[in-house]
């Protein structure tokens, strides 16, 4: 659920989370109010009143008492503001029993999903509500994160370590997930959705569907199926289908031209070429281009190839 | 001491800048002139960097790439971080006005070693020339350089971490520059009690980048190491650690935002007593919470890393130190506000930017709070919230300070006073384009934009928009005072010694002052806050 305004916590965890959020804001704006308001009274009150003369001003030094007491007064807020906020935090790292296992893994620019009864996806993780899910975050390449600010949770994705996030998705509903680390050049187009189904239909797609290319019917034209898994697999993040350049070759009309690659050769992209840049994207580069795209060979079934291929054909 | 006490009389009226040449300024040991040289080489840095960031508050505009790709918008944000950080705002207060007034404070003819402070110039020279080198394949890893990604890029990642290298060995040698002045120059009575606050801060920030700096110097070696020669110290594949990167940088960034802060912190506590007529509230409070500022500073590095899976208990204990960085911090605060209670307050553009540091300080410092505390930073870390925070603090905080302390020293470094009027609407626009740019930006983070974003989604647009329009407010206010600075050094009316009527030593030299600044050294008798009648 896209929450236009900042409260609108998608769990319980999320909605102490705004309580300390709260707290710091209250205290914050009365110390704002104390503070700019003696600033600018004492400003005001205390201007030089003739132009040229000055009042006359005492020479008062300082004050024992006052360096105490604010000194005293700001360490206790800042204890109890610490207080609260560690325990807030304490809470969400302990593992519930019983959790969803995710385990997501962030490369340049996409988040591969795994679920441990082998099924994946790109970019799309789907949960039943109602439960607690724990993420197994790792990286392949760089650095990535893993923001899911309606839980009010991030975590960093890790090269050659697994860390871990825990959600309590209590509402049914499809969440924004951001990388926040830093990763190069589709660090902004690294996004992902988590969507949290209702346990019975969560039970279904489990049963029936689930596949790389998402929940819909068998029957399905591949073309359209094809235009399904562009965009939740994650190629659009690089590849524009409306004739622009991205991160990679632009996909309209490359179905039957001829390509020139890196090294002086040129080749004609065929069926068995577009399969080839899906599956080993590193045999052939495209002349100009970085060559920095993962393979789907375990990614996408060939199936999904197959349907992916058959939707470029369409792209004249 | 009386503040109208006729000033040593000036030699040909040009004082220190009567030689001429560009000889007189390349060898110059006088550390006036080191500091003006540090002045104008940061202030160009502070102007690119800045039109970096209007370039990309422009791409902003638009949720989706417009003016350029993506890539591009990462270099930007890249250069605008490292240049403004390691070109202007680490050297811009200690090293060009500590340079040009901790010897004029002290009652010193000139620092302890001069030309060591030559060469820390021609070492920052060095510096940034090997920075500007590195833009023929300009990085794009962000100012933090985090690993694997900066170990991996193709960029010029090694040659600027040797351009950082050679500013940071500058920033050790003047700070260790400065610390022998403070100890062995003072003039003769100038007791520690006595010295000008500005002092302290300099004497804090140049123990911190003694101690700090090398540890960055090491890191970028490393670092070096493992691009050149594929030593594995922080990729996992050879059996490195990426968050040891982490641990490594923010040990000296972490204490080097009080390098940056601490003097314009000095600057406030000068230019407050000075334009309210009143002695500084609480001498002793704000000297001795500079020390706790820098001693704490070093202890709260984990903060930046709350998500970069260190252990709970880890978090928790960099949590709790972060808290008590809070509280010398809101001390000085309050003894600032407690100084201006029954003075006779004028508002000439020094106090100004004195009293908007004190403003725009004190939203950064409440919005620290969210930062420190684990269940919101988990929230906010890496999104705009965490941008808006520092720029309040670093731009509203040590900037205003910054722009403080020029026009505050202005008339005593060119000897020309700067047109008051000019100066103020420059404050206005400066001050309204500042709110309007930072401010939106503390909502758009809570609802959840992260930073470092070339394209956002459609949803954060408003704010978008409004920051862009506020940054060109701002720009609109600094090249109106970078216009009014000009003006004044060019045709400004001829300054006196002591315009403000202030009493610390540098105002009894002449403006400019000659080049032996005191003809004779000052005896010192009394603290340089002695306004205002004292109790019968």
């Amino acid at each position: 659920m896209d929450n236009a305004l900042a409260f609108g916590a998608a769990s319980g965890q999320a909605a102490r989370v705004d309580a300390v959020f709260l707290l710091i804001l209250v205290i914050g704006v009365f110390f704002f109010f104390l503070t700019q308001g003696m600033l600018i009274y004492f400003a005001v009150k205390y201007r030089r009143r003739l132009p040229g003369r000055d009042n006359e001003t005492p020479a008062i030094t300082g004050s024992r008492l006052l360096e105490f007491l604010w000194i005293l007064i700001p360490s206790i807020v800042v204890v109890v503001i610490f207080y609260y906020g560690w325990r807030v935090y304490s809470d969400q790292r302990v593992p519930a029993a019983g959790a969803t296992e995710v385990y997501v893994n962030g490369r340049q620019w996409m988040y591969e999903v795994k679920y441990p009864d082998g099924r994946t996806a790109i970019n799309e993780i789907r949960v039943p509500a109602g439960k607690p899910v724990k993420f197994l975050l790792s990286a392949s390449d760089v650095l990535h994160g893993f923001y899911l600010p309606d839980f009010r949770v991030k975590m960093d994705m890790i090269p050659g370590r697994v860390t871990v996030l825990w959600v309590q998705p209590d509402r049914p509903g499809s969440y924004q997930i951001y990388c926040t680390v830093y990763c190069g050049t589709g660090h902004s187009n690294m996004l992902a959705r988590l969507i949290v189904m209702p346990p019975r239909e969560y039970a279904e797609w489990v049963e029936h569907g689930g596949r790389g290319g998402g929940e819909k019917g068998e029957h399905e034209p591949l073309a359209a199926r094809g235009e399904r898994i562009l965009s939740s697999a994650g190629c659009l993040n690089c590849h524009a289908v409306d004739g622009k350049e991205k991160i990679g070759p632009n996909l309209r009309g490359l179905y039957g031209s001829k390509v020139p690659l890196e090294g002086g050769k040129s080749v004609t992209a065929d069926e068995e070429y577009l399969r080839e840049s899906i599956v080993d994207p590193g045999a052939k580069v495209v002349k100009g281009y970085p060559k920095v795209m993962p393979t789907y060979s375990a990614s996408m079934p060939p199936d999904d190839v197959r349907a992916t291929v058959e939707y470029l054909k369409t792209l004249k | 001491m009386p503040g109208d006490e006729r000033p040593e009389a000036g030699g040909n009226g040009r004082g220190y800048l009567g030689e001429r040449g560009w000889r007189s300024w390349a060898f110059t040991l006088d550390h006036k002139r080191i500091g003006a040289m540090y002045l104008w080489t940061t202030t160009v840095f502070f102007l690119v960097g800045g039109v970096f960031a209007l370039l990309l508050r422009l791409e902003l505009l638009s949720p989706q790439a417009r003016y350029f790709s993506n890539h591009t918008y990462n270099i930007f944000f890249t250069l605008h971080g490292a240049m403004m950080i390691f070109l202007f705002i680490i050297p811009a207060i200690p090293s060009g006005l500590g340079n040009f007034f901790i010897p004029l404070h002290i009652g010193a003819r000139d620092v302890a070693f001069p030309r060591l402070n030559l060469a820390s110039y021609w070492v920052f020279a060095a510096g940034f020339l090997v920075i500007i080198g590195s833009l023929v394949a300009p990085m794009d890893t962000g100012w933090t350089f985090y690993t694997p990604y900066s170990a991996k890029s193709a960029a010029a990642v090694t040659t600027l971490s040797l351009g950082i290298f050679l500013i940071g060995m500058s920033s050790i040698l003047t700070g260790l520059n400065f610390i022998v002045t403070i100890h062995k120059l003072r003039a003769p009575g100038m007791t520690w009690h006595r010295l000008p606050l500005f002092i302290w801060g300099m004497y804090a920030t140049s123990i911190i980048q003694v101690i700090a700096t090398p540890v960055v110097g090491v890191t970028f070696l490393l670092l070096a190491a493992e691009r050149v020669f594929g030593v594995g110290f922080f990729d996992p594949a050879k059996g490195g650690d990426p968050v040891l990167f982490q641990h490594f940088f923010w040990f000296y960034s972490h204490p080097v935002v009080y390098v940056m802060i601490l003097p314009a912190m000095g600057i406030v506590s000068e230019v407050i007593p000075v334009f309210s007529r009143k002695p500084i509230f609480g001498y002793n409070a704000i000297a001795y919470s500079s020390l706790a500022i820098a001693f704490i500073g070093f202890l709260v590095w984990g903060h930046h890393m709350f998500t970069s899976a260190m252990s709970p208990l880890a978090n928790a204990i960099f949590s709790f130190l972060t808290f008590f960085v809070a509280v010398p911090t809101a001390v000085k605060v309050f003894n600032w506000i407690a100084t201006l209670y029954r003075g006779s307050i004028t508002f000439e553009s020094p106090m100004l930017y004195a009293l908007t540091f004190i403003f725009l300080f004190i939203v950064g410092g409440l919005t620290g709070p969210f930062l420190g505390a684990l269940a919101t930073n988990v929230q906010l870390h890496d999104t705009y919230f965490v941008v808006a925070h520092f720029h309040y603090t670093m731009m509203g905080g040590t900037v205003m300070g910054f722009f403080a302390g020029l026009h505050y020293w202005f008339p005593k470094m060119t000897g020309r006073m700067l047109n008051e009027r000019a100066a103020r609407i420059a404050w206005a626009l400066i001050f309204v384009g500042f709110n309007v740019t930072f401010f939106t930006m503390f909502v758009v983070g809570t609802r959840g934009m992260p930073r470092r974003y070339a394209e956002y989604l459609p949803k954060f647009q408003v704010e978008n928009v409004i920051s862009t329009i506020g940054s060109a407010v701002l720009a609109a206010g600094i090249l109106v005072m970078c216009w009014n600075f000009l003006q004044g050094l060019r045709k400004g009316d001829p300054a006196p010694a002591n315009p403000w009527r202030a009493l610390s030593l540098e105002w009894r030299t002449a403006s400019p002052p000659d080049t032996e600044n005191f003809h004779e050294v000052p005896v010192v008798t009394d603290w340089p806050y002695g306004y205002g009648t004292p109790k019968a």
